[in-house]
């Protein structure tokens, strides 16, 4: 039926993202955070091909570089070679910041991964099923009054040793780590989730729905997921940025990674001693973090006024 | 015109005098930073530096070290010698007379009672004492009078000074303890955490591993001392902190154990607010090695101890390759400048005892891979990491978390990687590193990785009890609830010979051949431990607190009650 009114109308068949894509353009710091986004992903991605430096390498004759922006304006020690200086032992911190990029990023991705899938499906269970819904939102209140740090020293504790026999020292840290995140910061989403749930199940859709026979899990699937895809895909963005920032917090706290390995929030601890010396090693470690963050709050903001059927004007 | 110069100077020193002299409680409140935080006030139930020298303000011992390595008696009315007849002829015992008039900070009197019952609460079997090493030997504390006691040794004791001496052995109030015996000293939290002491400040409210509120003790045995009426024992932090705080800010007054790049405390110092100030002592910054396997697929209770020696680590030429792979002298470039030397050394200090042995002064990576080729091992399946009998030579190397302390991670995991030996790291917070707790696996005690690293030193002039500490069967295992000296659980009956022959050895040089010839067995001969640098210990001071004399041989406040405010 369908179908057959679309082959006969006169105007062009168009996608429903097309006129989410429409709206997403309008909001410029939507599009600006998404080019620095894809910018930044690509640096740490294709970074280390590029920029063939070992970020571990230490070079202690060539230490305490400045970077080639002072370096021409001012009579200090620099080089080509190393574009943004190096550190006090010599190792290259244009190429740390492409590595440390990739664990910082690769740890928020999957945090925020983590988090959303936890989030959304209590969220899910809590509103679509009455007898869930006590249980588990009291769960989401018990886990919400855990303080992040208390936590990830326990599990660091109890957990550390045996990941690190099963993974590797890095491997297993990371997980510690983007799963310490991940089930500390899923509570908002399902709350979010469970609200709106909640409201559209009322709906005459669902009704419609249900009165045909549909079985809960196609319910969800098809009907009440969709709906609720606005404000997951916003709690995702912000997730994905406070996960980035919990791990530099840890990492500034000497909690995370091991020493040799460096991380956004790492490089940023080592270089604070020298900060009023070289203020390049806290600047660009800095921007990195705020940045990203920065960008994915304004993309999170872009889709939410492109993901609402209300504001795109349809 | 000179002469009246001259008199007008020495009228106005006489002037300004008395503001050093003034009476108890004058100059108001102290500020101390140490930015590792005590995590209990009894010396003898941790090993940990922060925690000894925090006590020390509170619970003193008979004698101190002052700055030059002399004895000074603090308790005692005298240091007892062979020639005033204290120590007897045969050097089995020794006689300490009490000061008299002493008083508790509770107002009752100290007795010999206290002494006696000090080292019988630190010479209990179970109570796996952390300072056992200085009663080593003693077979019993007799009460002469209530101001005598005597202290008689298993043998001729050529340095009676171990017990009762210095930071570590400081006299604790036998009303108090007394319930606290063996196994159940750490369940007393009351007094671990709130020693009544004969020192010149008393605790008021103690917060564990944060900060110590205190106050001058009213029955201290100097009625004029000491200058401050309170004082905040602040700990936690980094040394980074501690050191803007009194540098730079100038919250604090005194800053301990600035370990921090000589680039940056210089920077710190040009604010003006404060001074560091540095001294050579017997401190060296070293590598442990485990001797035993610390593998987390052992059961717990048995990993890292006796039971199952290292893997690689128990080989000694695997040792001396891991040593001469490092360049030392890059070491103390980067991270202390002048305030550290490298060394060979376990025993740096006092010269009498310092060994010529200078060997691993140069880094000699190609002997360290021929040691290693010699030993067969080889790199075979070409991963850079050599290994023998399906054996790869991977180490974790642990140590606290502190700037400098991971630059030297860094620089040795390199020169390692360099023969083929790979390196994990990890940094560990300094206040749980060195805190003690046996329920933590990730203390220095318990050593759960194939090396460490971390800086230890004696106190006073003699290293018989600091090299007494490798003794076999010393280490620290569950049965001692992981106390215990001997990290490495080095055991070798010939240095324990040699310890029993020091004890006995009266005569200077020889005991210097002797302590020489231990330095070597421990270092050169079989790198169990792996000196590093000669660290010189640098604190800071606020440019208003005077009286400040920075003793290596000793607590650094050792003196804090002749410590006062410039006005």
């Amino acid at each position: 039926m369908t179908e057959t009114t679309q082959s006969q109308s006169t105007i062009p068949v168009r996608n429903q993202w097309w006129d989410v894509w429409d709206q997403f353009k309008t909001h410029r710091g939507a599009v600006i955070g998404g080019a620095f986004l894809i910018f930044i992903t690509l640096f740490v991605l294709l970074g280390p091909y590029l920029w063939q430096v070992d970020a571990q390498k230490l070079d202690i004759r060539n230490k305490d570089m400045r970077p080639f922006y002072i370096g021409l304006f001012a009579d200090v020690k620099w080089s080509w070679s190393r574009p943004l200086g190096t550190d006090h032992l010599g190792r290259d911190i244009m190429a740390n910041l492409i590595q440390g990029g990739q664990i910082s990023m690769a740890v928020g991705w999957t945090a925020m991964i983590l988090s959303l899938f936890l989030g959304t499906l209590i969220g899910v269970l809590a509103g679509f099923f009455k007898r869930l819904d006590g249980i588990l939102m009291r769960f989401t209140d018990l886990v919400l009054s855990l303080p992040l740090l208390p936590i990830l020293l326990v599990m660091m504790l109890l957990f550390r040793d045996p990941l690190r026999a099963a993974f590797g020292p890095e491997t297993g840290i990371f997980i510690l780590i983007v799963s310490g995140i991940g089930i500390t910061s899923w509570m908002h989403t399902a709350r979010i989730v469970r609200g709106d749930i909640l409201a559209i199940k009322e709906r005459e859709f669902v009704l419609a729905a249900r009165s045909i026979g549909t079985p809960p899990r196609r319910m969800i699937t098809r009907h009440l997921l969709p709906n609720v895809m606005s404000p997951i895909m916003v709690s995702a963005t912000l997730g994905l940025a406070s996960a980035i920032i919990t791990e530099s917090a840890l990492s500034f706290l000497g909690l995370g990674f091991p020493s040799d390995f460096p991380t956004w929030g790492k490089i940023l601890f080592d270089s604070v001693d020298r900060m009023a010396a070289f203020p390049e090693r806290v600047i660009w470690p800095g921007l990195c973090i705020s940045l990203t963050v920065l960008s994915v709050n304004y993309i999170g903001d872009g889709l939410r006024d492109a993901l609402d059927p209300r504001i795109r004007g349809l | 015109m000179k002469i009246k110069t001259a008199l007008a100077g020495a009228v106005a020193a006489m002037a300004f005098a008395p503001a050093a002299f003034a009476e108890r409680g004058s100059d108001g409140h102290l500020s101390i930073i140490y930015w590792q935080a005590p995590s209990i006030l009894n010396p003898f139930l941790s090993g940990g530096t922060k925690d000894i020298e925090s006590s020390s303000m509170i619970i003193e011992p008979l004698g101190r070290y002052d700055q030059n390595g002399n004895m000074v008696p603090y308790l005692a009315a005298e240091i007892p010698t062979v020639a005033n007849g204290g120590v007897s002829e045969d050097l089995t015992s020794i006689t300490w007379k009490l000061q008299s008039g002493l008083l508790w900070s509770d107002g009752t009197p100290v007795t010999s009672a206290d002494v006696k019952f000090t080292a019988d609460y630190c010479m209990h079997p179970e109570g796996g004492c952390a300072q056992a090493a200085k009663f080593d030997k003693v077979t019993s504390v007799d009460i002469v009078d209530d101001l005598t006691v005597t202290v008689h040794f298993s043998q001729a004791m050529p340095n009676p000074y171990g017990p009762f001496m210095g930071g570590q052995s400081p006299i604790i109030q036998k009303a108090q303890f007394e319930n606290c015996m063996g196994a159940k000293a750490p369940e007393c939290t009351d007094a671990n955490f709130g020693p009544i002491g004969t020192g010149p400040f008393r605790v008021t409210e103690f917060r564990t591993n944060d900060v110590i509120q205190m106050e001058a003790n009213p029955n201290y045995r100097d009625p004029a001392k000491p200058a401050f009426a309170t004082v905040t024992f602040k700990g936690g932090g980094d040394a980074t902190a501690a050191g803007r705080a009194v540098l730079e800010t100038g919250e604090f007054d005194y800053a301990w154990n600035l370990q921090l790049a000589p680039d940056v405390i210089d920077s710190m110092a040009a604010a003006g607010v404060g001074t560091a100030i540095s001294a050579f002592g017997s401190l060296v910054e070293r590598i442990e090695v485990n001797l035993t396997n610390p593998s987390p697929s052992l059961p717990e209770g048995e990993r890292s101890t006796v039971a199952h020696p290292h893997p690689f680590l128990s080989n000694a030429n695997v040792r001396k390759a891991l040593s001469i792979a490092i360049d030392r002298n890059l070491l103390v470039e980067v991270g202390y400048g002048r305030a550290g030397r490298p060394t060979c050394n376990l025993v740096p200090a006092p010269a009498l005892y310092a060994s010529d042995n200078t060997e691993c002064l140069t880094q000699d990576i190609e002997g360290a891979k021929a040691l290693l080729e010699a030993e067969g091992y080889v790199d075979s399946n070409g991963d850079g990491v050599r290994e023998k009998d399906g054996v790869e030579l991977r180490v974790l190397y642990q140590t606290s978390t502190n700037a400098v302390r991971q630059d030297f991670q860094a620089l040795i995991k390199e020169w390692w990687q360099e023969i083929g030996v790979a390196t994990e790291l990890r940094n560990l917070d300094a206040s749980v590193y060195f805190g003690g707790d046996p329920g933590s696996p990730d203390t220095y005690q318990k050593f759960y990785a194939d090396v460490e690293m971390y800086a230890n030193n004696f106190d006073g002039t003699d290293p018989q009890a600091y090299l007494a500490a490798y003794r076999c069967g010393t280490e620290p295992k569950p049965s001692s609830q992981w106390q215990g000296e001997n990290i490495n659980r080095f055991c070798d009956p010939n240095y324990d010979a040699l310890i029993d022959q020091l004890a006995q050895t009266g005569d200077l040089e020889e005991r210097g051949r002797l302590g020489r010839m231990m330095n070597d067995m421990m270092t050169k001969d079989s790198n169990v431990i792996i000196p590093l640098v000669d660290r010189g210990r640098v604190s800071a001071h606020s440019n208003s607190l005077g009286g400040v004399v920075l003793n290596t041989w000793d607590s650094e406040l050792w003196n804090v009650s002749d410590w006062y405010r410039i006005k």
